[in-house]
C-alpha cells in the first residue's frame, strides 16, 4: 500500500499504522509518541500527541478525514495523504497537547532521575512553549513504593497506560491499573500492593517520564555523567534475552536497564535479575560503547544542530537572510 | 395539540403494568414484526421513517442498522443506552418510570430486527427505581411469552437483561458503555473499529438510546412513511423534550419536531413561559453539551427566520449562531441567572466527569474549571477569556470521545454569545459577587439584514 507522509511515498503492508509507516521513512516526519509503545499491544491513542491530518483518506476515497487522528492507532489506506509537519493545524494541536500535558507536570526535573532520557523534556523542547499559561496549584501525590525496587511518583505521570499495559502483558492477573479519573486519577496497585514479578522492573523502562524510577538508581547520579555501555549476559530466564545497556560512573555500574532503540522503545524486556543484581563488570561481556542519539540531552554541549550550517557561515547572502536564526542562537 | 406517538398512553392507570399496557395496545409491533415481517423489512421500514437517534448525535438509527456487520456463527447485540446522566436531561427516566413496556416492546422489536439474540439495557447506576421497575416488566413479558424461547411461537428467541452501571457520565459514549457492559473501566475505546463491526465482546454491536428503541415501536405500528409525515425535512417523527429550568412548566414533553421554539417555550401546552413574570435571557436547547444561545437567537436564526423544533433549524447557523438539538435537555434561564456561573457549573461537570484517558480532555477540563471558578468568584482577568476560548480550541475535536468536545462547546459559546458578561465579572468583582448583570441586550431584537448594495 502506498502512503505519502509530508510528500514522501513509502509502501507497507496493509495494517500498518501511520505513526509506524512514518517511523519507516525516519526523520523529522515521525509524530512524537508519548503513550504508543509498539513491543504493548493496546497501546497508543491517550496522549495525542501524535496527532496528524489525514487530507485524503485513500485512493478509493478522497475525502479528508474530518478531525485530526492518532497515527499510532489510524491503519494506512491505499494513496493515502498524510500531513504533519507540514501543516500548521496539526503543529498548533500538538503545541495545545504538550501544554496540557505539561500543567499538572511538577517540572521538577533537576531533581528528577529521568532528566536528560525522559520523552516529555523533548517533547516539550520541540514542540513546547518557552511560559506556562497555567496559575494553579499542580496535582500532587505521595510518593509510594510498589515492590521493594520500583517507586512510583504519581505527582510526575502523564497517565500514558504504558506500564499499565506491561504489567497486564507479564502477568495473568491484574496487578496494576488505575484508580479514580479525570484529573485525579493514579497508577496505583490496589492497596498499595507489591507488583512482585520477574518482569516488573520494565515498567520502568516504559515510562515516559520519571513517574517509575528505580530505587537502586534513585539520586545516584544524573543521565548524562554517566556512559551507557552495550553489554550481555547469558541470563537463565527463559524469557529474558540478557542484552542490556549498562550505565558506568568511573568504575561503578550505577544502573542497567534494556537496550532502546531511537524511538526511546526498549528491544526486549530484560529480567529483574539483570536489571537489579547484576551490577558488577564481571557479570557482563561488554560489546561497547552505546551510540548516543544528538538530540538527546544527553549530549549536552553538543548543540552542533543550533550552529548556523557550514555553508551559511562564509557567505553573507544567506548569513543576511538568515540573521534572526543567528541572534535567536547566539543568546543560547 | 401535537400528535403524541410514545406517550399516547400515559395517562391511563397502571399503564406500567403489562395487563393494562396489553390492553391499551400494546405488543402490537410485537406480533407484527415476528408474524409478518422479516428483519430486513423492519431495517427497511425504520430507514423509511427518517428516525434519528434521540441520544445526542442525531445519526439516523436506520442507517445504524443496516451498517450492523453480519459474519456467519458470530453473535450480534443490541444495547440500549439508558445511562442518560447528560445535566439537563432526563426524558429516559421518565420514559422508563411510567411506561416501561414500550422499552421493552421496541427492544424485542429491534433485537429482532438485528438478529440480536441477547440484549442489554445498561442503565446509569443513579436510576435504582428504575432497574427494579424495569426488571419487573421484563419479568412480566417473560411471563407472557414475549421474551425468552419461542416468542409468539415464531421460533425466535431473545433473552434482555438490564445491566446497571456506575453512574459515570461517560458511560453514555457507546464504546465505554461497551467496555463497562463488559466488566471494564470505562474508558471510551478508540475509533475504528466502530462498534457496528466490534463491539461487546468483540461482536458487532448497535447502541442506541432509549427514545430511539421506544420510537421503533409507533413505526412499526403504522408504517415508516406515515412516521415520515410528522415533522420537517430531515427531522421526522416525534421528540421527548426534558424542560427544565425557570419555566412555568417543567416537565416531560413529547412534540412533534417542527414546532417553533417560540411555540414550545410560551405555548400553555408546553412550558407555558418563564416562572415569575421574568424575561428569558438565554436557552441550552438540548442538554448542557450544546452551545448556549442568547434568548434573541433563540428565538429567530442569525437571518431573522423563526426557529423551529428541529434538528435542522437549530443547528442553523452552525457554532456561530446556533446550537443543536442534542438530547433534547431544555434548559431556560430567566433574567437573574449568570451565564459565568452557569458555565461554571458545567465545566465543573465535565471536569468531574472526564474519565482521565486522554490529555487534552482530563488536563483542559480542570483547567477551564479553575479559570472560571476564578472568574465567577471575582479574581479573574480580562485574559482569562481569550484563555478559555483558546484550551476549548484545544480540547475540542483532539480527544478520543465527543466528551472533549461537549466539554469545550458550552464554554466557547457562551463567551462568544455572553462575552460582556464575563468582562463584566472581570470589571467589577466585588459587585459580580452580590448581583447578577441581568438581562442586557440578550433579548433585543436581532438588527436587520442590511440590503447589499452594489
Amino acid at each position: 500500500m502506498k502512503v505519502t507522509i509530508d510528500g514522501i511515498s513509502i509502501d507497507v503492508e496493509p495494517g500498518t499504522t501511520i505513526l509506524n509507516a512514518a517511523r519507516k521513512i525516519g526523520g523529522d516526519i515521525v509524530p512524537p509518541a508519548m503513550c504508543y509503545y509498539s513491543k504493548l499491544e493496546g497501546s497508543g491513542g491517550k496522549c495525542r500527541t501524535c496527532l496528524v491530518k489525514v487530507s485524503k483518506g485513500s485512493e478509493k476515497d478522497p475525502r479528508p478525514m474530518p478531525k485530526l487522528v492518532a497515527s499510532c492507532r489510524t491503519t494506512v489506506m491505499d494513496g493515502m495523504e498524510v500531513q504533519n509537519i507540514t501543516s500548521p493545524e496539526v503543529l498548533e494541536a500538538r503545541r495545545g497537547v504538550v501544554e496540557m500535558l505539561l500543567i499538572n507536570h511538577p517540572l521538577d526535573c533537576p531533581i528528577c532521575d529521568q532528566a536528560g532520557e525522559c520523552d516529555l523534556q523533548n517533547l516539550s523542547f520541540d514542540h513546547g512553549v518557552a511560559k506556562t499559561r497555567y496559575e494553579f496549584d499542580r496535582r500532587t501525590f505521595h510518593k509510594i513504593d510498589i515492590g521493594d525496587k520500583i517507586q512510583l511518583h504519581m505527582t510526575r505521570c502523564i497517565l500514558c497506560y504504558r506500564c499499565v499495559f506491561t504489567a497486564d502483558q507479564i502477568t495473568d492477573h491484574r496487578i496494576h491499573g488505575i484508580l479514580n479519573r479525570g484529573d485525579h486519577s493514579e497508577i496505583s496497585t490496589y492497596i498499595q500492593a507489591a507488583v512482585d514479578n520477574d518482569f516488573s522492573g520494565n515498567v520502568i523502562d516504559v515510562c515516559p517520564v520519571g513517574a517509575l524510577t528505580d530505587k537502586t538508581f534513585r539520586f545516584k547520579n544524573r543521565v548524562w555523567f554517566t556512559k551507557p555501555v552495550e553489554a550481555h549476559r547469558d541470563c537463565d530466564h527463559e524469557k529474558c534475552s540478557g542484552k542490556v545497556t549498562l550505565w558506568y560512573k568511573g568504575e561503578d555500574v550505577l544502573r542497567v536497564t534494556a537496550r532502546k532503540d531511537q524511538f526511546g522503545e526498549v528491544e526486549s524486556f530484560i529480567c529483574n535479575t539483570c536489571r537489579f543484581d547484576k551490577k558488577k563488570t564481571s557479570d557482563w561481556v561488554i560489546e561497547g560503547p552505546r551510540k548516543v542519539a544528538n538530540w538527546s540531552v544527553q549530549t549536552a554541549n553538543h548543540y552542533e544542530m543550533l550552529h548556523p550550517l557550514p555553508v551559511v557561515k562564509p557567505n553573507p547572502v544567506l548569513q543576511e537572510a538568515n540573521k534572526n536564526q543567528f541572534e535567536r542562537e547566539t543568546r543560547l | 395539540m401535537g400528535r403524541k406517538l410514545l406517550l399516547t398512553n400515559i395517562n391511563v392507570p397502571g399503564i406500567n403494568t403489562f395487563d393494562v399496557y396489553r390492553k391499551n395496545g400494546g405488543y402490537a409491533s410485537v406480533e407484527k414484526a415476528l408474524k409478518k415481517m422479516t428483519p430486513d423489512e423492519i431495517v427497511e421500514e425504520v430507514k423509511k421513517s427518517g428516525l434519528r437517534g434521540r441520544g445526542g448525535a442525531g445519526f439516523p438509527t436506520g442507517m445504524k442498522w443496516s451498517f450492523l456487520a453480519k459474519p456467519e456463527g458470530v453473535a450480534r447485540y443490541l444495547v440500549c443506552n439508558a445511562d442518560e446522566s447528560e445535566p439537563g436531561t432526563f426524558k429516559d427516566r421518565y420514559l422508563m418510570t411510567y411506561i416501561p413496556h414500550l422499552l421493552i416492546e421496541g427492544m424485542i422489536v429491534s433485537s429482532f430486527a438485528l438478529g440480536a439474540k441477547v440484549s442489554y439495557i445498561y442503565v446509569r447506576g443513579e436510576m435504582m427505581p428504575q432497574i427494579r421497575i424495569l426488571e419487573k416488566a421484563i419479568a412480566e413479558a417473560k411471563n407472557a411469552g414475549f421474551l425468552g424461547k419461542n416468542i409468539l411461537g415464531t421460533g425466535y428467541e431473545l433473552e434482555l437483561y438490564v445491566q446497571p452501571g456506575g453512574g459515570a457520565y461517560i458511560c453514555g459514549e457507546e464504546t465505554a458503555l461497551l467496555e463497562s457492559l463488559e466488566g471494564k473501566r470505562g474508558n471510551p475505546r478508540i475509533k475504528p473499529p466502530f462498534p457496528a463491526v466490534a463491539g461487546l465482546y468483540g461482536c458487532p454491536t448497535v447502541v442506541n438510546n432509549v427514545e430511539s428503541i421506544a420510537a421503533v415501536v409507533p413505526i412499526i405500528n403504522e408504517g415508516g412513511e406515515e412516521y415520515a409525515k410528522i415533522g420537517v425535512g430531515r427531522s421526522t417523527g416525534t421528540k421527548l423534550i426534558s424542560a427544565g429550568g425557570n419555566v412555568k412548566k417543567p416537565g416531560v414533553y413529547e412534540i412533534e419536531l417542527g414546532v417553533s421554539c417560540e411555540e414550545f417555550l410560551y405555548s400553555d401546552e408546553y412550558c407555558g413561559g418563564i416562572a415569575n413574570g421574568k424575561r428569558l435571557k438565554a436557552v441550552v436547547a438540548g442538554g448542557s453539551s450544546v452551545p448556549i444561545v442568547p434568548a434573541n437567537l433563540f428565538l429567530k436564526t442569525i437571518n431573522n427566520e423563526p426557529r423551529l423544533m428541529t434538528y435542522e433549524s437549530l443547528a442553523d447557523g452552525g457554532f456561530v449562531s446556533g446550537t443543536m438539538m442534542g438530547s433534547g435537555g431544555f434548559i431556560a434561564f430567566d433574567e437573574d441567572q449568570c451565564i459565568v456561573r452557569n458555565t461554571w457549573n458545567f465545566t465543573r461537570f465535565y471536569s468531574h466527569e472526564s474519565c482521565g484517558q486522554c490529555s487534552p480532555c482530563r488536563e483542559g477540563t480542570g483547567w477551564m474549571e479553575k479559570v472560571l471558578h476564578r472568574l465567577e468568584y471575582g479574581h479573574g482577568k480580562m485574559s482569562d477569556i481569550d484563555l478559555l476560548v483558546d484550551v476549548a480550541k484545544k480540547i475540542e475535536g483532539n480527544t478520543i470521545c465527543p466528551l472533549g468536545d461537549a466539554a469545550a462547546w458550552p464554554v466557547a459559546s457562551a463567551i462568544r454569545h455572553f462575552r460582556d458578561e464575563f468582562e463584566w465579572h472581570v470589571t467589577n468583582p466585588s459587585e459580580a459577587l452580590t448581583r447578577n448583570f441581568g438581562l442586557a441586550h440578550y433579548a433585543d431584537p436581532l438588527p436587520k439584514k442590511e440590503p447589499v448594495t452594489s
